[in-house]
């Protein structure tokens, strides 16, 4: 199959702007082969070959700065066995899916998935079409397959020594069925997966080219800035938008059930004259709720006896009161903001035949797919997504594609026009899908010995799975709210986990490792318990994991590279949490220091992981920084509401860690193989609760409610 | 009309003075490497370098930079990757790369009034937030394209 870009033409005219013309590089589904002029053949859907053997691999999984692009790109070339200096990578088109019977499989990206449940099938597309490609070469050569051999993109012809290369039988092997069969490559023999190979994403991104859907450009593009209501669920009353019309560049003001925009030919205009509209909400029921509104809820629901039970394991109720001693403790974490630095963003451009194109950053290209149909009225195959790479994800841009809908809808009020809606950061920080606030009671019994014989936990948390993937609830237990919890590797005889599903008016999604706040609670907890018991926090935990088990040797993995049972140095605190999840074992210490002034540092965060296998240890490296300080902001972040609403606005209310705060991150890989684990979230897993714990280490104080404040670990 | 020279050409705009230079760039002129991260010069995804200081774009007008030299991300790589461009390949700092640009102006500027900096150096001319954690690598990064500057020109003081 010859590839085809009807997309191409439109946009390589992009954008004669206002200073001069430009051509627009953009990284495209299928854009490959109008960049080059010749031919290139698709053998099948992960691989697209050209005549010079250049390679261009297709991933159906989000780009968001996990790496995913270049490790799934890995992964085919490893199979395909190419030149990996010759191969570049797209994006796979959501249309084509559609109409191909999801060739790709997923598009989805969260949950750490996109290596560890796609690797199978994404091998086997490289190794089938490098069975092809040699099939073709020995058709031509009237050998028996068998007798060539292939490496690098060179097919070689053992008796004779004759060679073709993968560029000059691609067109005759696309012609080929797929073998039957097809033996994996073992992971130990490796050349390309399993290697700190650059990352194929990074020189434009340092170049500065538009690569993201921020940086959009079409012919004849108008610029949409979005106002909606403050409260959450509220809808538009009325709108006076006679002076926003009379702005400079305005072209529209578009009124939804529950928004308002403004169209204008720059983005500045369009937020400038937003300003302008006057807007009266109608805030629904929801105008009086407040963090003491929604503290209220949840303590309700934990007193609620009808509350879900999400663990039971033996009798917790007689093992507590048989216990020789009893810790109590209640923990608690705001909701918060993804706070991605690109906003949310989307093109669309209603075509005068209905057609419906859209450019966005997105976790789910599907997702936007169905999204934009759905909101024009269209068939799924009469629209299409050009996935960009996203400005970070985090869980903002997966399960809900509500910039989507927003721009299909301006869109179809200014039908033949592209319009890119780009919110503002207030609008980002003020209508996000936050992670759930939370609010857990936990209860642990030891033995006359110091050893954890009954476990409690009740947690009051809003539902995300409720909403977004009501299918995944078991009875009124959401997964995403009770891990780590009911989930514990820890060998203790008789637990309780209670759930009490308590969803507010803020609207909740998956944040970066959705539940890693239950990694404090219980680590932390176990931390008093240890302390309770007289114990030493590593001891204490290894006496209750299994020898040989996986949560058992990363832990002993972190603590020995991290030095635990040495003296820390004076004025460092050193803790230690283990919290498994998203495929992978997981592992941290954490050392810091406290200032008089009660500000925190941590100092050096060492995260053991067990992801079974690892495709790129260079970007599990950076995913394991980029989880300490994700962990760090969680630490100190907040999204606190008042009069139904948001409070913060902006990065001064909503101040995200900054260079000085960035500890040393020793990523210690200890891959056991057999399985395939994610890096995007599990290094975040034991982040919080090991600092936590090294600040008990330090100071004796117990942080059991977030956001930490400097207050709290002030000197007296 | 209001002149500037961006990236060594001479450019008419037909805008408010008020505009930011941020969106002049990135909607008028068609340069998007600047980003927009917050608007309120919190951020510094939209850094840019006028006169050769990093200022933030979005809260520098139009009006303010007439006559004057901006340097954008586009303008940067001539001829051939900048050496903090290549620190930063060689060194795999980006991630999501949204900030990345910013950056990376931020780093050149820094680089040119402070040849070897030192990490303090480095602390307080960095203020750019990165959401990814891309930080430890920016530091190594920075210090690598300082190493890689000749010493002669250290001394004479040229980047």
């Amino acid at each position: 199959m010859t590839v085809r870009s009807p997309a191409r033409r439109d946009f390589l005219r992009a954008s004669a702007a206002a200073g001069g013309a430009f051509v627009l590089e953009f990284s495209f589904p299928f854009a490959a082969q109008a960049a080059s002029g010749a031919p290139a053949t698709e053998v099948n859907a992960w691989v697209v070959i050209h005549p010079d053997d250049r390679v261009v691999v297709r991933i159906a999984r989000s780009e968001m700065g996990q790496g995913t692009y270049t490790a799934l790109a890995q992964l085919v070339a490893e199979e395909l066995d190419c030149d990996w200096h010759k191969v570049s990578a797209e994006f796979a088109s959501p249309n084509a899916s559609v109409k191909r019977g999801r060739p790709w499989g997923s598009m989805s990206t969260g949950g750490s998935q996109g290596v560890r449940s796609s690797h199978d099938y994404v091998r086997r597309g490289g190794a089938a079409a490098r069975e092809m490609l040699v099939a073709a070469a020995a058709a031509r050569w009237k050998v028996p397959a068998a007798e060539c051999t292939v490496s690098e993109g060179v097919i070689t012809h053992g008796p004779t020594g004759r060679h073709l290369r993968y560029g000059q039988v691609a067109a005759e092997a696309a012609k080929l069925p797929p073998p039957r069969e097809i033996t994996l490559r073992d992971p130990k023999d490796w050349r390309i997966a399993g290697k700190p190979l650059h990352r194929l994403d990074i020189p434009d991104k340092v170049l500065g080219k538009p690569v993201f859907g921020t940086d959009v450009m079409l012919p004849g593009m108008l610029h949409a800035s979005i106002a909606q209501c403050p409260v959450f669920g509220g809808t538009v009353k009325s709108v006076d938008d006679a002076e926003a019309l009379r702005q400079r560049g305005v072209k529209k003001v578009v009124r939804e059930k529950d928004f308002v925009a403004v169209v204008a030919d720059s983005w500045w205009r369009a937020n400038e004259a937003l300003e302008k509209v006057k807007v009266e909400w109608d805030t629904g029921g929801n105008g009086k709720a407040s963090d003491a509104t929604i503290e209220a809820m949840f303590r309700a629901g934990l007193a609620d006896p009808g509350r879900a039970e999400a663990r039971k394991a033996g009798d917790a109720a007689a093992a507590m009161a048989a216990a020789a001693k009893v810790v109590e403790a209640e923990y608690a974490s705001p909701y918060l903001n993804h706070a991605t630095m690109e906003p949310q963003v989307c093109t669309a451009w209603v075509k005068p035949d209905g057609f419906v194109e859209v450019w966005t950053s997105t976790q789910n290209g599907e997702a936007a797919l169905s999204t934009a149909a759905e909101t024009a009225g269209v068939p799924p195959a009469r629209a299409e997504v050009h996935k960009t790479m996203l400005g970070g994800g985090f869980g903002r841009r997966g399960a809900t594609q509500d910039f989507v809908r927003q721009a299909v809808l301006i869109a179809m009020q200014l039908r033949g026009k592209p319009v890119k809606l780009m919110w503002s950061r207030e609008e980002d920080m003020q209508h996000g899908f936050y992670r759930p606030a939370s609010l857990a009671k936990l209860k642990g019994g030891l033995d006359a010995r110091g050893r954890l014989v009954a476990f409690e936990a009740d947690i009051a948390c809003p539902s995300i799975l409720k909403v977004v993937m009501p299918q995944a609830m078991r009875g009124n237990v959401d997964f995403s709210a009770v891990r780590t919890l009911n989930d514990m590797p820890y060998d203790v005889p008789n637990q309780r986990v209670g759930y009490a599903m308590t969803n507010g008016h803020v609207p909740v999604g998956f944040w970066r490792a959705p539940g890693q706040q239950n990694g404090v609670y219980r680590e932390c907890f176990l931390d008093e318990l240890a302390h309770a018991a007289g114990q030493d926090p590593l001891a204490f935990r290894l006496a209750m994991l299994a020898p040989g088990s996986k949560d058992r040797a990363v832990l002993e993995a972190a603590a020995k590279a991290a030095g635990w049972g040495t003296a820390p140095p004076a004025g460092v605190g050193r803790g230690l949490a283990v919290v498994n999840g998203f495929g992978s074992y997981a592992a941290g210490v954490a050392e810091v220091s406290v200032a008089a002034d009660g500000a925190l540092k941590v100092l050096r965060y060492v995260v053991a992981i067990d992801s079974g296998h690892v495709v790129n240890p260079d970007t599990c490296a950076a995913q394991a920084e980029s989880n300490a300080i994700y962990g760090l902001g969680a630490l100190f972040e907040a999204c606190t509401v008042k009069d139904g609403r948001v409070e913060q606005t902006n990065f001064d209310d909503f101040p995200i860690p900054r260079l000085p705060d960035m500890p040393k991150v020793e990523l210690v890989l200890v891959p056991s193989g057999g399985f395939w684990g994610g890096h995007g979230e599990p290094g975040i897993l034991p982040f919080q609760a090991a600092v936590l714990n090294a600040v008990f280490a330090l100071t004796g104080r117990r942080i059991r409610r977030l956001p930490l404040r400097k207050e709290d670990l002030k000197r007296a | 009309m209001i002149k500037l020279v961006v990236n060594g050409r001479a450019r008419n705009l037909d805008v408010e003075p008020e505009m930011p230079l941020l969106w002049a760039l990135r909607d008028h002129l068609g340069l998007p490497g600047a980003k927009y991260g917050c608007g309120a010069a919190l951020c510094g995804a939209c850094t840019v370098l006028v006169d050769g200081e990093p200022v933030r774009s979005c809260s520098m007008t139009v009006g303010q930079v007439k006559g004057r030299k901006v340097l954008t991300i586009e303008g940067l790589a001539r001829p051939g990757l900048h050496r903090v461009q290549k620190a930063w390949i060689e060194h795999e700092v980006p991630q999501c790369g949204y900030c990345q640009t910013g950056m990376i102006m931020a780093a050149v500027a820094l680089l040119e009034k402070k040849p070897r900096p030192t990490d303090q150096d480095i602390d307080e001319a960095m203020t750019n937030l990165c959401r990814c954690g891309t930080y430890a690598r920016v530091r190594k990064a920075i210090h690598a394209a300082a190493a890689a500057t000749p010493v002669a020109n250290v001394t004479a003081g040229k980047p």
